[in-house]
């Protein structure tokens, strides 16, 4: 092959890519896992992505683009979520949607900071729906990042002011996933107990391997002879079920004060035994009082998605959002949407919310739902949901913590 | 007191599924002499089929079943695939397998999805045994443990004490004289690899519900095989059957202990605040097995009962 060619070569090839351009879609590409322990998380959390997108399509999409997600599997790695955003980034894409682990998260704000800083007029935005490490929001705050979802602090903020009515509870044993979120759990609960529950005892504060442990069973045990009256955990997907089938099978009926047992699976493990036992805080659950618009929404989506339940209301937020500030900005130009969504205010079913502009985390109400056997609304086709109520319900300026985030704005 | 109890009991019962592993591995090796790097596989295909037969029949049809099929699917394995290979030598058996491990990977993807099967105790053994200091104990675990002690003494039985197992121990050391005795020998190593295979589907069947079916779980589990199979000398039952019992304990006490390095190293100036002192013993379970395989290494190269060199 001679010089020629192959510069011909060279520049078809170069010149390939630019055609896919010129598309019509604005897409959002979905990083998370879509296989291994946490494939069911990712892939009820891209459902939901999904479904948005076609509630926003319904209308004229956003800004007059019909919205596209474009999923990428992560493996929950955060070294293949970097060759994940960097073939999202080669297709064009400007938004990046991710959720499922910090270690993650961390690792795109990092590289999301960087393209941008070196490709003005390129840069994309991450759309945060459920990493919730608080440093995110403080000192490494970013201003291509927003989240959409409470952090770990504001939740054990709810958690531990719902201990300060339990006047009997006095032992707690905190057990977590050994990497940035669970570490942050862990703190957060431990400051926090110490503040407001002097008097509690912390009798463990345990951090396992994400993903790797199959039986829980052995640390169940270790909870029941420090004959702790509450468990604290941050755990999701696997971890989370895997948990709780293993309090199940060993009796341990204490209160467990979860983040996330609304993750698929756990309910049908957790079972009649766990009713009024499992706790759960979040930023709504399906059985509170909502306008007809939210009930329908959510039929459609469990009749759409028979096998899971309607679970991330903040992605539809993060969603509705991102149109209110395209549309208010004309453009869906990110640096254009970040600035219109910076202090933005968003009427949901579930009360206003509020985007801070000082460091991108959402204020929303949130909710201490409890597993119960009387609910209009059940999960996982069990009989059983999850409900909360009158005091259950934390208002969304209440939520609010203060932050050590220094915002470089462009 | 009630945590060695428990985590004896649940040591004991990881041990004996670890020992199900790897008496197969370790008895392919011992005839053979390759190490099967797709036995792991086998674990897995072995939940699979079990998850697929409760779907439409019974687990106790599943019990029988599943471990039967995936034998058979060994002894395929070794007719057309490995005796073929085998006139290449060792190597080219060792690719062979190691192929054969992430096809078999590939597959159980392709078939029952990335994600994990809702793979469950049957109802007639989901229920709590005896409670003892107020953690109940599941009847499924103490189920493991009477398939697992059966499945031993079975075994024993058959290698020890019948005349099968006489003419397997003597193709192990002396094939050729085993050959001019009138006896297939080629046969003798389908059958059992195809039995290796077998054990590993049974561990899969009772250890899917147990633990989690996914198709991570090959990869999972295979390195700890291999570590067992080290530590007890490869090619050794007996040592075998020690180093699971032993692995299976040790990470089972190690997530019970209470203790992080500051406690142990206090007199060396390590405090609980510090970067070392604050590693926890129970977070380093995981770990423990492959730092025993490293010491024995050094200090024991053959393994604690094997007599040939790793």
């Amino acid at each position: 092959m001679n010089l020629f060619t192959k510069a011909a070569l060279a520049a078809l090839v170069g010149v390939a890519p630019l055609s896919v351009h010129a598309e019509e879609t604005l897409k959002i590409a979905f990083i998370d896992p879509l296989s291994g322990p946490f494939g069911p998380s990712g892939d009820a959390a891209l459902r939901h992505w999904q479904y948005a997108a076609d509630e926003v399509n319904k209308g004229d999409g956003i800004n007059g683009q019909k919205v596209e997600i474009v999923a990428y599997d992560n493996k929950i790695n955060p070294k293949e979520s970097l060759v994940q955003l960097q073939k999202a980034l080669d297709q064009g894409i400007r938004y990046i949607a991710q959720g499922n682990g910090s270690s993650v998260a961390s690792a795109l704000i990092d590289a999301i900071e960087k393209h941008n800083k070196r490709n003005p007029g390129e840069e994309v935005l991450f759309l945060n729906y459920a990493a919730v490490d608080p440093a995110f929001t403080n000192e490494r705050c970013s201003f291509w990042h927003f989240r959409f979802d409470s952090d770990a602090d504001m939740k054990m903020n709810a958690v531990t002011d719902w201990l300060v009515g339990q006047p009997d509870i006095k032992k707690v044993y905190i057990i977590g996933q050994d990497y940035s979120f669970g570490k942050a759990v862990a703190h957060a609960a431990t400051t926090m107990i110490a503040a407001k529950r002097p008097d509690i005892e912390i009798v463990g504060n345990e951090l396992h391997p994400l993903g790797k442990v199959k039986d829980f069973t052995p640390y169940v045990q270790k909870m029941i002879s420090a004959e702790a009256d509450a468990v604290i955990t941050g755990n999701w997907g696997a971890d989370m079920v895997l948990l709780v089938k293993a309090a199940t099978s060993s009796g341990h009926k204490v209160p467990y004060l979860t983040y996330y047992a609304g993750s698929l699976g756990a309910a049908t493990i957790m079972g009649e035994g766990a009713v009024g036992q499992v706790k759960q805080i979040s930023e709504m659950n399906t059985n509170l009082e909502t306008p007809d618009e939210q009930d329908m929404l959510i039929d459609g989506f469990e009749t759409k998605n028979s096998d899971i339940s309607y679970y991330y209301h903040r992605i539809f937020t993060a969603m509705g959002m991102f149109d209110a500030a395209a549309t208010a900005a004309g453009s869906v130009e990110p640096i254009k949407v970040a600035m219109a969504l910076e202090g933005m205010e968003y009427d949901t079913a579930y009360g206003p919310v509020t985007m801070r502009a000082d460091n991108h985390q959402i204020l929303q109400p949130l909710y201490m739902s409890t597993f119960s056997a009387d609910v209009k609304r059940d999960v996982e086709d069990l009989g059983l949901g999850w409900a909360s109520g009158d005091g259950d319900r934390i208002e969304a300026d209440k939520t609010s913590m203060p932050t050590s985030c220094e915002m470089k704005r462009p | 007191m009630e945590t060695i109890l428990f985590s004896l009991l649940n040591g004991v019962i990881y041990g004996l599924l670890l020992f199900m592993l790897s008496s197969g591995l370790t008895l392919i090796f011992s005839m053979m002499g390759i190490l099967n790097f797709a036995h792991a596989s086998f674990y897995m295909l072995g939940a699979y089929f079990a998850f697929s037969f409760t779907q439409v029949t019974s687990f106790w049809f599943a019990l029988i079943f599943a471990p039967i099929l995936v034998g058979l699917l060994g002894a395929l394995v070794e007719r057309w695939g490995l005796r073929s290979v085998h006139q290449h030598g060792h190597v080219a058996e060792l690719l062979f397998t190691f192929g054969l491990a992430y096809l078999i990977d590939e597959v159980v993807k392709i078939v029952w999805g990335k994600n994990a099967v809702d793979y469950r105790v049957p109802e007639s053994l989901d229920f709590p045994l005896f409670e003892l200091f107020g953690a109940q104990y599941p009847a499924y675990r103490m189920f493991i443990l009477v398939v697992a002690v059966g499945m031993l003494v079975a075994l024993w039985y058959l290698l020890k004490r019948t005349r099968i197992g006489l003419i397997i121990q003597a193709a192990l050391t002396h094939p050729h004289m085993v050959g001019h005795l009138g006896h297939n020998v080629p046969r003798i190593f389908m059958a059992v690899f195809g039995a290796g295979c077998a054990l590993a589907g049974l561990a899969g069947v009772i250890g899917g519900n147990y633990l989690v079916t996914d198709p991570a779980m090959a990869a999972f589990m295979g390195p700890i095989v291999f570590v067992v199979v080290v530590i007890g000398g490869l090619g050794s039952l007996e040592g075998a059957f020690i180093a699971s019992l032993l692995l299976g304990l040790l990470q089972t006490f190690a997530i019970s202990i209470d203790a992080n390095f500051s406690d142990f190293l206090g007199w060396a100036g390590v405090t609980a605040t510090s970067e070392l002192g604050s590693i926890s013993i129970s977070s380093l379970a995981p770990m423990l097995p492959f730092l025993l395989l490293v010491l024995i290494l050094i200090v024991k190269p053959t393994g604690l009962m094997g007599d040939r060199e790793v």
